[in-house]
């Protein structure tokens, strides 16, 4: 049985269908569902093994990035969501995706869905298209086996990670749930614009306490392929998977092995 | 009960607007300014208490992270402390209400029956009244959209006007005099000149009654010079020194001769539908059009770049049965950003305003959509200050069995998408005539916002419905609204619409508003009956309005009904063949500029940096980075690359499906600084370079279309429309040279800017993009220099051409030897490129244009972070003039059709025996050391430098 992903997708939402390229070439079956889809029949989330939430400005980024379609979440599918998290499975929300896990509360995770941290307007004030420089850190299923510094494009306007107070950062750290810090081509943590936002402690990306459960403010589905590297003109191949494809590529085994 | 909600940072948390508008404060020369905090207002009324408004502010609205909330609004006391609210205007739509209604909504409360934003900036600082109001009106706000609210928000009122009362409106045409007829056109913003008015007149004779007012405004809309293009279309009487030529439709005559003659197989539908489409391969065609948003982008910038790119898009979904679009383009003229405050015109705003308004809206718009803004070009000059010119392109990508359409007798009209409001009356009309400081008043309702995401949910759903095969025929409400949507796709049939029946953002809109408003986001559709209950299913389930509102009948009329009255009832053969023929005079005369006797400088490294920092050569990055260039995931070559991803791509390149390698190249040619020498050769320029471009990215020739944009002055004068027409020769010799077919065009006439009674006109611009296929996209190149052990070759030959370069404009000349281009050499330069590029053995590429080998060269360079040799004596030069034997005019010279390639020196053989033949030149080598030397003609040196001063001179100018 190939792992069964829903691409959640609604009014604003544009990166689905490379997010569902991504998982279809790493191994898995596909489905795009729109929210209204899944709020009218709520017990189709449990037919999946992985939700994506994909990057976008769901519903234009009114009010703030990500929070209307985490408010939809919040209030109409929690318990289905919690009954998914709970059988240990997977969920990665990338940019627009990881803004809404996180207000949501469901990123960096607990039982109640309360908000811990925020993804707030960038020190620029305004959208920003780069190639970022990334440091493993923590630990998480999604990132297993990846290289120590990767090399992923972000783009966005509001992803300047804040926790909600000192011990929640530290918190965060000591238990392994930074899993991505922006950092310069030799892997030190760095300012703008290696750190594109202005994130705390250059974080990029979190998980959950479990693991499973991974948010990422840079597009590891635009460096799904070589042909998407803009360095790819200026050294020769390495024969090394491109640095996104093995995040969904671990899901997707992850699914196969455990679930 | 109404509740303001107040939310700011919290202390300690870093406001990043309220310090991005104390910056600009500071950029306005008002030093005294400490300290900007800025608080997002909403007003949210209804039938709710206080502890729903707090719910509502504490799980919806407030980011509790990092953000307080007050239901009180601020008021400050302390000495030096001021605040400034600005909201909507009343009818200007509120992108974040629907949105926030819904949130709202999904928590469980109804009862809330508004919900409107506004934004409040607390200023701390010594400030005068005056400087208060420079701010509020230089940076905060615009009157036609936005006013400084007085009192407080909750108290002021928040509806429109109530209900309509229908009434019959008829305008007395019969006993109209000449006079009178001249000032119903004037009075109504009719645009249309006596000849029409007459002809009008003579229609309404024939049927013994008056025109209803809607009738007229639709005749106007059909004929204006936006909707139908009487002058490329008309007659014309041609001067051009002691000859005199006689045009009958100068479109037919040259631009759409080409693709004619030129008889391309691969080209499946050209100057028909909404955009160009040609083939991609056996399973999809792409199509592309550019469109310009130029007078509403000078009134309200951002709104109007908004509602340009929300325009474009909807061009693509309105071809054949909808594309899906690929990817965006955007190129700008603005007037210069140092341009002193106190010289700007009345009515105008700063261009730097404008030039942030403008990048502001096209990046929230393509953004949103998720569609990639991969190519574009900026350039400043005074004569854009009134009036900047903002172009807008999209291409998009179908199955070719989607790519034509037709309206069947009986097929349902519907409406899908936005609402209709009272926004965008007579934008048609009003981008047909002349800009004038009073522009702003009488037409403020032609300047709209838009809502990205309305379209996005239409985007979505549209292709859902095609793909079902739902209906049969579709276009955009464009200019001209409904009227020209129906109007064009009942063209051969006839059409019935019930105007009651189209949705409205608010009530009180008469029959003829609901007809000709501009509102955005709005696709027409025809519908046969047995597929419209799964049709409105398919945009109701994702929240998208879709609303039948008509049917497409047997009868060759329009018309219309209001609740059952006939408001409208014309024949389509009127509408569409009535319009008079009119005989325009043009007359072209070659301008003299004065020649500069320049001494040959030793030392051209200043040189080469004023070029480099010239604000149209500089680097763009600020711009760039703003637009989702990546979103889809196909783009290859992106707009920035190179070592640290910073350097000036030529052609952009995508692929549209991801499992493929098969890819699109994108680019554009633009020069204005030609046209103001010889609009012919601008023209035979512009599509050399945007040739070259894809050429340089490693892309071919042989299946590449064109596509024409003219911005120009007012047509009725002989020497704007003169050099008009001497610029569409030079696009029909230069295209057929190339053998590449245009497919799709557009113009936008009347750009000029009226001053005390006295016009000014733009540069005739023209815009020439090209598009077309890339059979392997891992076989191209981008333009960074690689390795330092690698040879560098000057291709295609330099002349002593130095009019209207950018190294005469820095030293304040013009300059009369303006390049010329050889269409069928240049085309052999071009293909034998392609064929080294495809063998591999090309390393980078990049073609000369502004700035010519020396800036090409040191941006390579930079970008590659690899310093280069460069000698003079070794570039193929040609000068008609022997003084021009000099350093400076090989180096910055902008001859067309040349090249800068870095090649391997093991590949250095194959390379020269490919290219045998071509103008070719092995002029230099990439270097360890990172600095730019070049070794003039007498092999001394004439530039030295570090690249990194180079590289600083190059981003510093845009770094906003």
């Amino acid at each position: 049985m190939k792992p069964k992903v829903l691409i959640l997708r609604t009014a604003g939402t544009n990166c689905d269908k490379e997010t569902a390229f991504a998982f279809e070439a790493s191994g898995a079956d596909v489905e795009l569902l729109h929210i209204n889809a899944l709020t009218a029949d709520k017990k189709r989330l449990s037919d999946f093994q992985i939700l994506a939430i994909p990057g976008g400005f769901s519903y234009g980024d009114d009010i703030a990035a990500g929070k209307i379609l985490a408010n939809e979440l919040k209030y109409k599918l929690q318990d289905e969501l919690k009954n998914f998290i709970q059988d240990g499975k997977l969920i990665i929300g990338i940019c627009n995706g990881y803004q809404i896990l996180v207000k949501a509360g469901i990123l960096p995770g607990n039982s109640a869905f309360r908000q811990e941290v925020t993804l707030s307007l960038n020190d620029s004030a305004k959208f920003e298209d780069r190639w970022v420089y990334l440091k493993r850190a923590g630990k998480c299923v999604w990132t297993k086996d990846l290289p120590e510094i990767i090399y992923l494009p972000v783009a966005h306007g509001e992803g300047k990670f804040i926790a909600r107070d000192k011990t929640a950062l530290d918190r965060l750290i000591q238990n392994g749930q930074v899993v991505f810090q922006y950092c310069n081509k030799n892997g030190e943590l760095a300012g703008y614009p290696d750190n594109p936002n202005g994130s705390e402690m250059n974080i990029a990306g979190i998980t959950d306490e479990t693991g499973r459960i991974f948010g990422l403010m840079p597009h590891p589905e635009r460096h799904f392929v070589d042909l998407q590297d803009p360095r790819s003109g200026q050294k020769e191949k390495k024969g090394v998977p491109p640095d996104g494809a093995m995040i969904f590529r671990n899901g997707v085994e992850y699914v196969k092995k455990s679930l | 009960m109404l509740w303001q909600a107040e939310i700011k940072e919290k202390p300690g948390i870093f406001d990043a607007v309220g310090e991005g508008v104390k910056k600009d404060i500071l950029d306005l020369g008002i030093k005294t300014v400490r300290e900007v905090s800025f608080i997002q207002v909403y007003i949210i009324e209804g039938d709710i208490d206080e502890s729903v408004a707090k719910k509502i502010c504490e799980e919806l609205l407030v980011d509790k992270i990092t953000q307080a909330y007050s239901l009180k609004p601020t008021v400050t006391n302390e000495k030096d402390s001021h605040t400034i609210e600005i909201a909507y205007n009343p009818g200007v739509m509120d992108p974040v209400e629907e949105s926030a209604l819904k949130g709202i909504r999904d928590m469980g409360f109804g009862g809330v029956s508004s919900f409107r934003t506004a934004k409040k900036y607390l200023i701390r600082g010594r400030l005068s009244a005056a400087q208060l109001k420079t701010i509020s009106e230089k940076l905060l706000y615009n009157k036609l959209i936005q006013h400084v609210v007085r009192v407080s928000s909750a108290s002021a009122a928040t509806h429109l006007a109530a209900d309509y009362n229908f009434k019959l409106i008829t305008v007395d045409l019969l006993n109209a005099s000449d006079r009178q007829l001249e000032k119903i056109s004037k009075d109504g913003q009719l645009f249309l000149n006596l000849a029409e008015m007459r002809q009008i007149k003579k229609y309404f004779k024939g049927l013994r009654r008056n025109p209803t007012d809607c009738e007229l405004e639709t005749i106007a809309q059909t004929w204006s010079e936006h909707c139908v293009h009487k002058t490329f279309r008309g007659k014309i009487e041609y001067k051009e020194g002691a000859q005199t030529k006689k045009i009958n439709n100068l479109l037919k005559s040259t631009i759409m001769k080409v693709t004619r003659e030129l008889k391309k197989p691969w080209c499946v539908s050209v100057f028909h539908d909404n955009s160009g489409v040609i083939r991609f391969d056996d399973k999809y065609n792409i199509c592309f059009k550019v469109e310009t948003h130029n007078h509403p982008s000078a009134l309200e910038p951002f709104g109007g770049a908004n509602t340009g790119v929300g325009g474009v898009i909807r061009d693509i979904l309105g071809t054949g049965l909808a594309a899906k679009p690929l990817l965006n383009t955007d190129i700008f003229c603005f007037g210069r950003p140092d341009h002193p405050f106190s010289k700007l015109p009345a009515g105008t705003l700063h261009p730097k305003r404008v030039a942030k308004g403008v990048v502001a809206g096209v990046r929230d718009y393509g953004n949103k959509m998720g569609i990639p803004t991969v190519n574009g070009a900026v350039l400043f000059d005074e004569g854009f200050v009134g009036n900047p010119l903002v172009y807008c392109g999209t291409l998009g990508i179908m199955p070719k069995e989607k790519s034509f359409k037709k309206v069947e007798t009986g097929d349902l009209v519907v409406v899908v998408g936005g609402r209709t409001g009272r926004d965008g009356i007579h934008g048609a009309t009003f981008s047909s005539g002349e800009l004038t400081h009073k522009s702003e008043e009488v037409s403020s309702g032609s300047v709209q916002i838009g809502n990205p995401i309305t379209e996005k949910k239409v985007l979505d759903t549209l292709i859902t419905a095609r793909d079902k095969n739902l209906y049969r025929a579709i276009t955009d409400c464009g200019a001209g609204g409904l009227s020209s949507a129906v109007g064009e796709m009942g063209v051969e049939l006839g059409a019935k619409v019930d105007l009651e029946k189209v949705p409205l953002k608010y009530l009180g809109l008469s029959y003829t508003e609901i007809w000709i408003s501009e509102s955005q986001e709005r696709m027409v559709l025809a519908v046969p009956k047995e597929n419209i209950v799964a049709l409105l299913k398919v945009f109701k389930d994702e929240n998208a309005e879709a609303t039948v509102i008509g049917e497409f009948t047997a009868t060759g009329r329009l018309e219309l009904f209001y609740a059952g009255n006939r408001v409208c009832d014309l024949s389509m053969d009127f509408m569409h063949n009535g319009l008079p023929e009119t005989t325009k005079k043009a007359a072209w005369k070659s301008p003299k500029f004065k020649e500069p006797s320049l001494k040959a400088a030793k030392d051209l490294r200043q040189g080469l940096k004023n070029i480099l920092s010239h604000f149209d050569v500089c680097s763009k990055e600020w711009i760039i980075r703003q637009y989702d260039h990546e979103v889809q995931g196909g783009s290859v070559i992106k707009p920035l690359m190179g070592a640290n991803n910073d350097g000036p791509s030529d052609a952009a390149v995508v692929r549209p499906l991801l499992y493929s390698k098969k890819g699109i190249a994108v680019s554009c040619g633009i020069n204005f600084k030609f046209g103001s020498i010889d609009p012919y050769w601008m023209a035979a320029s512009c599509i050399d370079e945007a040739l070259r471009q894809i050429v340089a990215v490693g892309g071919t020739i042989d299946k590449i279309a064109l596509l024409d944009n003219f911005c120009w002055g007012n047509p009725d004068k002989p020497d704007r429309l003169g050099s008009l027409v001497r610029a569409a020769y030079g696009c029909y010799d230069t295209a057929k040279g190339f053998s590449v077919p245009f497919v799709s065009g557009k113009d936008s006439l009347n750009n000029e800017y009226n001053v005390k009674g006295k016009s000014t006109a733009i540069p005739g611009t023209l815009l020439i993009s090209a598009f077309g296929v890339v059979e392997d996209t891992a076989k191209t190149i981008s333009m960074d220099l690689k390795d330092p052990r690698d040879l560098i070759y000057v291709v295609g030959m330099t002349y002593d051409e130095l009019g209207g370069s950018h190294y005469f404009d820095t030293l304040g000349f013009v300059g009369n030897n303006v390049p010329k281009v050889a269409p069928r050499q240049a085309r052999e330069i071009f293909k034998r490129l392609s064929l080294v590029t495809d063998k591999g053995l090309v390393r980078a590429m990049h073609d000369c244009s502004e700035g010519g080998i020396g800036v090409a060269l040191a941006e390579m360079s930079f970008a590659g972070g690899w310093g280069v040799d460069l000698f003079l004596a070794e570039v193929p030069y040609k000068a008609a003039n022997r003084k021009n034997i000099r350093n400076d005019c090989v180096l910055f010279s902008e001859s067309n059709s040349r090249f800068i390639v870095e090649v391997e020196r093991k590949k250095q053989k194959e390379f020269e025996d490919t290219l045998k033949g071509v103008p070719l030149g092995l002029a230099g080598c990439a270097s360890e050391k990172k600095e730019f030397r070049v070794f003039g003609l007498d092999n001394r040196l004439c530039v030295k430098c570090p690249i990194s001063e180079l590289k600083e001179a190059w981003q510093k100018p845009l770094k906003w």
